[in-house]
């Protein structure tokens, strides 16, 4: 495993490792991605543990290692949102984690459409996929997959129901995702007339018992005013929705995430002190300031990085006579993750869920070995 | 100004960037540029974008048809001239049907719906004796016939109607008009390109002989006239003769006996007389010296067809009446043939003397454009006279056999002669016109609603009217004056190129213009009439010769002067705004012109370089006070033709010196540049960065892609209709998109591409997709398909019947492909309909023929079931059905069935700029790639796509569009648009990505989705808006193992539609035997084929048969079955022997044992 990518040079003092230290080049090709204003270099790292072993530097993954160097700060957490630091890490884990927070962490969606009247100018199809699209609030933990003979039940269905209509000589109106209404007790559609009277009804879905029973908190939908459709007067829709759980795999609507995605850390580095006016102009270069002036006194004036943080790679900085001054780089084991939730789970609820697939597959992988 | 420009970026609102000034305008004190753009938008507003084809329809219903009317207003009875009908005035009503004894109007949606004629009744005042003591009768709205109505014409109940109001009528705001409904279809009468009538052309033939030709054209009669220079001797062609006659022959008969006055029409100059002296020897040497000695010569020459004797005084009339037709005759005197002649000689002569002045036939000054209302009177005059001459024909009848019968010729009138005569004609496209010798095929063209910018694309179209197979480059070539007339990018590839061509679009079609107050104000200018002058002072020094509409009106001393009055004239309304006024230098010539046909269009004048346009008039044009007429009325701005831009000194701006041009003689000012590419190419951002023919091929591309087509969409009942779910206004506009409305009706999708290789699926054009935005919507598609079925009316009220779906006593369908239906029989709308699924329950009576009298029963019909066939597997709804009556009164039953699809593997896509490939492979979005935003790109396309195509607007428009997403303002990237603020420049764009942090080339930092690192480059990525092409695999989808057969050759069928086979052609076969293969063509031509055993006989050598009841095999020709031998041929070989036997050649097969 790399190193932890802070800026001091600590060497690990682990009892097989001599205290030999890579020249200052290596040890940039082996921490960092440098941004140079054609191109990125040293973008893969070094994956072999002995590549630095005539040098006597380990270079391999040891759990311990990992254990010791691995950190986790969360910057920010919001409802819908959050970004955190996570150091000490491979890059090809953190993007298994954001792979399965794109693909494999499921989520509730809606699948079937039971359209009962739609006169409105959006087609069935289209209305259907635009209901698919629309975020759930309903835990997927709770349900479990249906699968293709299965009946739909309690455990793996959930049922909405979208009636409205424009009344005759009124203005045309807008319908919004708040319009679906959660119906706990399954289907109220009858599959066909029922054969003697007294008989229940035989519906759509075959529930032994109301979901308000098994569940904690109704359910409904996330966003209240996302649009659905629009309505002429005389128009109508009445339709019954069924979600079922499945995941962005199969397709994004079970996706549960707006995006995932990391980048590495920036730093910045001054090769060479700048002073002066070039400062000022280095300052100014930078659309996100990530530069600022540090008064030496008398006058003068010396570039400093100040939020390295911010730096989006506009390299500017980089680029133009002075671009040799500068260089940036990006720290290749300091990922500053970001999950943009859509709803149906906190963000930070989705990436232990994703943290628990990875150990299932990895479970998977160790017993089918064994 | 550059740094003023970059802060204009932000806060969504658009500051028109001054241009950069240069050298020369920071000297000289300039006044501040006008923002001259709000004339487009107020141009088209008053002009439209199909003004042309209205203008010439009203023209037609207006003026035109009035003067056919009035010029064959009286018909008369052959043997009684007092029985007579005069037409006293004709008008065309509003647009109506008539129907069950009553009148009811009708819209151009309800036709289009109900397969119907949107035509409105010719009403004509008339005046006719009626009974033996021919007693006057008058009546007023007689209908004479039914003319299709061009929508948005004067006559359509679509004309001046806002926006409100045509949504009432169905109809689509955004919708040009300049069309015809015929039968429920929509057809456009292309604008036709031909050479203008009436002028003098000098060219050389194909042996390379000097000609000088005119075609006439009026309205009694249409010729050629040819003067040709052969071996120094000069002779006029005509069809009439079968010889060319000399020259000097025709001035004789004409009445110019006398050769030096010949010589002195021409010209003073020697040189003149050297190139005339062959021609005038050659005259002498046939002793022809008098008027009559040259008749008798040409009257010989007269051709006859079929007509034998009286050759006598034929060629006079020739002379009089085919000969330069187009010069009027008055009182017999042949003097202004022999100026126009004369004129014609100079032309050849100095033709010859100086090959400068050539006329070049692919000059677009020498074009004329025919247009619908043209095209449409002339077939109305030729139906109004067959009317009217059948109309005497059965008076003539009538007159011989009833004579107690009162006479009356507007009963003898039928109404159809021009009702169907006009329908035919614009359903067809056939213009056969006996009567002007015109037999044009493909006139009219069904009006493609592919896409919004197809019906555009129709309406702009010229068609030529030679034919497309010459190899000529000539005509195809891009001309120099086509510069603000014609669009430079817009004509199809392939055999068509170049000769067929779109409108530019700011040019204008004039209509024809009345001469007379022309003619009487060039003279109270000073224009001398010839009659009064003898030839020696026609070509005085000095003076200029002023011809109008190709006639010679006579001649001016002083003719810059004249020129100068006339155009006063025009600019202050005195004369039309469309007549132009062209000195021609070098012919010593001032032509002016009013006749229909031109193309022209607008131009700022400017007073020694100075634009008569200032703010003031700007800000009045924005606040409204002001319109484009008002433009043009104040002498503002003009019209000008192609000839007459020759006179003129155009600067692209106003504010901008060019270096070797003297201000001062700077006479106009475009309007704005991007006005010289035409509709369709001005949808292409940034087009002048384009390598040209990516630019044409977008134009045929953009025609392709599916979209919104217009607001009635979905109540439109297209046979075939395509629409995006999800279309979107390009991020990165032009100007002319907003003026045509493109902005409104988009046919694409603004998607996120990142320029890389990725998975070796992009190779050839090919694109990568991101399979999570298919799922969110992107190029997701809806087909629109309509099947009619009509309900057949038989004899004795015989008809089909519609049942409803036949049910056992359970109530369970009989037929599982009934499930779509309704009670009625027809399918039910919002029903799923599968492959061979039932739309339409229809039964059909056994006995068709006639009826049986009583009520048929159930058994007396058959299963006639209308059924669906669409691809297995895929999910089609009902969309609508319509019911209506056909004009034959039969019920029809349009079903539409809706498909929607999402995009897959092989379906075609295409940028702005002539970039189409298709999807080469669905991804993962997880395994896409992402940049530090954590941005994802939709699509990913190959960077081998930019060099060898040179699609740098295509960049742009990527730099663009990230600048636009990112400040959140529409940035423009109209033609030539960067001066003029109409475009934004590359370096304003990179500041504005710089501001927001992204790279200023627009490279992103991207990490690889599938290994978690960076890539090892940074990547070209943002928005560009692609269209989805109509192009889609599961309509080309084919493969098929056994399958049908064709009933005759017993092979497998042909073609996708029949699920035919794929052939093993020729070449393949060639392959295979060069290889060797020998077991596999045998498998493939034979047993894959059609084999088929026969019994050989051995003896005879031909095919005998099998017995199967005695199990035998026997030959018919031998009478026994001794030596017969079992062998397999291909059907196809047995078939042959057999059709060659029917011919009485006898094939034999000679059997040896292996």
């Amino acid at each position: 495993m790399p190193k932890k990518g802070t800026k001091s040079k600590e060497v690990d003092n682990a009892p097989n490792q001599q205290e030999n230290k890579l020249p200052d080049y290596l040890e940039v090709q082996r921490t960092r991605v440098v941004c140079n204003a054609d191109a990125p270099i040293h973008t893969q790292g070094y994956q072999y543990s002995g590549t630095f072993a005539a040098m006597g530097v380990d270079n391999s993954v040891s759990v311990e290692k990992f254990c010791k160097n691995f950190k986790i700060e969360i910057n920010r957490l919001t409802e819908d949102d959050m970004e955190f630091d996570m150091i000490g890490i491979d890059a090809s884990i953190a993007n298994a984690f954001r792979r399965i927070l794109i693909a494999e962490v499921p989520t509730m969606a809606i699948e079937k459409i039971f359209m009962v009247d739609n006169t409105s100018v959006i087609a069935d199809e289209v209305l259907s996929h635009r209901l698919g699209l629309i975020p759930l609030r309903a835990d997927p933990r709770l349900f479990d997959y249906i699968s293709e003979n299965d009946v739909p039940n309690e455990r793996n269905t959930v049922v909405y129901k979208l009636h409205v209509s424009c009344p005759k000589g009124s203005q045309r109106i807008t319908v919004k995702s708040s319009e679906l209404e959660w119906l706990p007790e399954g289907s109220q559609l009858s599959m066909a007339a029922p054969a003697q009277s007294g008989d229940k009804q035989k519906t759509f879905t075959s529930f032994s018992q109301s979901q308000k029973e098994i569940l904690e908190e109704p359910l409904g939908v996330k966003f209240k005013d996302i649009t659905i459709a629009r309505l002429g007067p005389g128009q109508a829709i009445e339709l019954e929705a069924h979600a079922v759980k499945g995941v962005g795999k199969v397709h994004a609507k079970w996706s549960p995430v707006a995006t995932a995605w990391y980048r590495m850390l920036p730093e910045v580095v001054i090769l060479k002190d700048i002073e002066g006016d070039d400062a000022e102009e280095l300052v100014k270069k930078c659309p996100v300031n990530v530069f600022d002036i540090e008064d030496l006194g008398n006058g003068g004036k010396r570039a400093v990085v100040a939020k390295p943080r911010a730096c989006t790679l506009c390299r500017e900085c980089v680029m133009g006579p002075n671009g040799n001054q500068v260089e940036l780089r990006r720290v290749r084991d300091h990922f500053i993750f970001t999950i943009e939730s859509t709803g149906a789970l906190p963000p930070e609820v989705l990436f232990t869920e994703a943290v628990k697939i990875l150990e299932e597959k990895c479970e998977r992988v160790i017993s089918e070995l064994s | 100004m550059a740094v003023l420009a970059k802060g204009d970026n932000e806060g969504g609102k658009v500051v028109d960037t001054m241009p950069l000034p240069t050298y020369h305008s920071l000297a000289a004190p300039v006044r501040k540029p006008v923002d001259k753009f709000a004339l487009l938008p107020a141009f088209l507003k008053v002009r439209g974008l199909v003004k042309e084809h209205i203008d010439s329809f009203n023209y037609f219903i207006d003026k035109g048809i009035k003067k056919i009317v009035e010029a064959n207003n009286r018909i008369e009875a052959r043997n009684d001239p007092s029985i007579y009908l005069r037409y006293l005035d004709v008008r065309v009503g509003m647009p109506s049907i008539y129907e069950n004894c009553n009148v009811e109007s009708i819209t151009p949606h309800l036709c289009r719906l109900t397969d119907r004629t949107y035509s409105a009744p010719i009403e004509v005042d008339i005046q006719y004796t009626v009974g033996k003591q021919h007693v006057v009768k008058r009546r007023n709205k007689f209908i004479i016939g039914y003319m299709p109505i061009m929508l948005r014409s004067s006559a359509c109940i679509l004309n001046e109607m806002d926006e409100d109001e045509l949504a009432k009528y169905g109809e689509c705001p955004l919708d040009p008009g300049g069309y015809f409904v015929v039968k429920g279809t929509e057809k456009v009468i292309l604008i036709q390109e031909q050479l203008s009538k009436n002028r003098i052309i000098v060219d050389t033939d194909s042996k390379g002989r000097v000609i000088a030709s005119v075609t006439s054209s009026t309205h009694a009669i249409k010729s050629k006239t040819v003067v040709l220079m052969d071996k120094g001797k000069i002779y006029l062609q005509l069809n009439q003769f079968t010889k060319p006659i000399p020259i000097i022959v025709v001035m004789k008969a004409m009445g110019m006996e006398s050769d030096q006055e010949a010589v002195q029409m021409v010209g003073r100059d020697p040189r003149y007389g050297d190139l005339l002296f062959p021609s005038i020897q050659e005259c002498a040497s046939e002793r022809i010296y008098t008027r009559q000695q040259a008749l008798q010569y040409m009257d010989e020459k007269v051709m006859y067809p079929g007509a034998t004797n009286n050759k006598e005084g034929r060629s006079n009339s020739i002379l009089h009446d085919v000969f330069i037709a187009h010069v009027p005759v008055k009182d017999g005197n042949l003097r202004p043939k022999c100026i126009y002649t004369a004129v014609m000689l100079r032309r050849m002569l100095d033709a010859i003397l100086n090959s400068d002045t050539f006329d070049d036939k692919d000059y677009v000054g020498n074009k004329r454009f025919e247009l619908s209302g043209q095209l449409i009177s002339l077939l109305f005059e030729d139906l109004f006279k067959t009317m009217n001459s059948q109309a005497v024909e059965r008076m003539n009848k009538n007159s011989d056999k009833t004579r107690s019968s009162p006479l009356d010729f507007s009963q003898l009138i039928m109404q159809d002669t021009i009702t169907f005569g006009l329908e035919r004609a614009i359903s067809t496209g056939n213009w056969d016109i006996k009567r002007f010798r015109m037999h044009r095929k493909g006139v009219s063209q069904v009006l493609s609603r592919l896409s919004y910018m197809a019906t555009l694309g129709y309406m702009t179209r010229i068609t030529p009217q030679f034919e497309k197979t010459r190899k000529t480059s000539g005509p195809r070539a891009l001309q120099p004056s086509q510069w603000g007339m014609l669009c430079p990018c817009d004509t199809p590839e392939g055999e068509a190129c170049g000769l067929t061509k779109n409108l530019a679009l700011l040019s204008h079609i004039t209509t024809d213009q009345e001469e007379g107050p022309l003619i009487d104000l060039c003279h109270s200018l000073g224009v001398e009439d010839l009659l009064f002058l003898s030839s020696e002072e026609i070509h005085a020094p000095g003076s200029f010769l002023v011809m109008l509409n190709g006639l010679i009106l006579g001649k001016h001393k002083d003719p810059q002067r004249l020129v100068i009055h006339l155009r006063n004239l025009r600019r202050s309304n005195v004369i039309g705004e469309f007549v132009s006024i062209f000195i021609n230098e070098k012919q010593r010539c001032v032509h002016i012109a009013s006749d229909g046909g031109r193309v022209c269009r607008p131009l700022i004048i400017a007073d020694m370089g100075i634009s008569r346009i200032d703010e003031t008039h700007m800000t009045k044009l924005r606040d409204g006070t002001y319109d484009f007429d008002d433009f043009l009325s104040g002498g503002l701005i003009e019209y000008l033709d192609v000839n007459e831009e020759n006179n003129a000194l155009i600067a692209l701006y106003e504010h901008m010196d060019q270096d070797d041009v003297e201000r001062s003689s700077i006479t106009h000012i475009e309007i704005e540049p991007l006005s010289i590419l035409g509709v369709v190419s001005g949808l292409i951002p940034y087009p002048h960065h384009n390598q040209s023919p990516r630019n044409t091929y977008q134009c045929a591309m953009g025609k392709q892609a599916m979209g919104n087509i217009a607001y009635n969409q979905l109540f439109r009942a297209d046979s075939l209709l395509y629409l995006l779910v999800y279309a979107q206004r390009p991020l990165l506009t032009t100007k002319t998109i907003e003026l045509v409305g493109y902005d409104k009706l988009g046919a694409g999708q603004n998607a996120t591409v990142a320029v890389m290789g990725y998975s070796g699926y992009d190779i050839e054009d090919a694109i990568v997709m991101n399979k999570s935005s298919l799922d969110r919507g992107f190029g997701r598609c809806i087909a629109l398909k309509k099947y009619t079925v009509l309900k057949d009316n038989y004899v004795d009220g015989v008809s089909d019947r519609i049942v409803k779906p036949q049910r056992d006593k359970d109530g369970v369908l009989m037929k599982q492909n009934m499930r779509a239906l309704d009670d009625d029989g027809i399918v039910a709308p919002g029903q799923i309909i599968r492959n061979h699924d039932i739309y339409v329950n229809k039964q059909t009576p056994m006995n068709t023929s006639k009826g049986i009298g009583r009520p048929l029963t159930d058994s007396c019909y058959k299963d006639s079931p209308a059924i669906y066939k669409g691809v297995d597997g895929e999910t089609t709804v009902v969309d609508r059905v319509m019911l209506c009556s056909d004009t034959n009164d039969k019920l029809s039953i349009k079903c539409i069935i809706r498909h929607t699809r999402r995009p897959e593997v092989g379906d075609k896509f295409s940028s702005r700029h002539g970039q189409k490939g298709v999807c080469g492979t669905i991804i993962q979005q997880e395994d896409f790639p992402f940049s530090e935003r954590g941005i994802c790109p939709d699509l990913i396309m190959n960077p081998h796509g930019f060099p060898s195509r040179m699609t740098i607007g295509k960049m742009i428009e990527l730099l663009g569009g990230k600048a636009g997403v990112s400040c959140g303002r529409f940035h423009y990237g109209s033609a030539f648009g960067e001066p003029s603020g109409n475009a934004d420049n590359v370096a304003d764009i990179s500041s504005t990505l710089i501001k927001h942090g992204f790279s200023y080339n627009g490279k992103d930092f991207l990490y690889s989705g599938i290994l978690g690192q960076p890539l090892e480059a940074y990547i070209f990525m943002g928005p560009i808006y692609y269209q989805k092409l109509k192009h889609m695999v599961l309509d080309k989808m084919h493969a098929r193992a056994s399958g049908p057969r064709v009933l005759l050759t017993r092979q497998p069928t042909e073609g996708r539609s029949r699920d035919g086979g794929l052939r093993l052609g020729e070449m393949e076969r060639d392959c295979l035997i060069a290889y060797g293969a020998s077991m596999l063509i045998f498998e493939r031509l034979m047993l894959s084929s059609d084999p088929y055993q026969v019994q050989v006989c051995r003896k005879c050598g031909l095919l005998g048969y099998y017995n199967h009841k005695l199990k035998t095999s026997y030959c018919s020709m031998c009478k026994n079955g001794e030596n017969m031998a079992k062998m397999r041929l291909p059907y196809a070989c047995k078939l042959l022997f057999q059709e060659l036997h029917a011919m009485n050649v006898v094939p034999r097969l000679k059997l040896t044992e292996v």
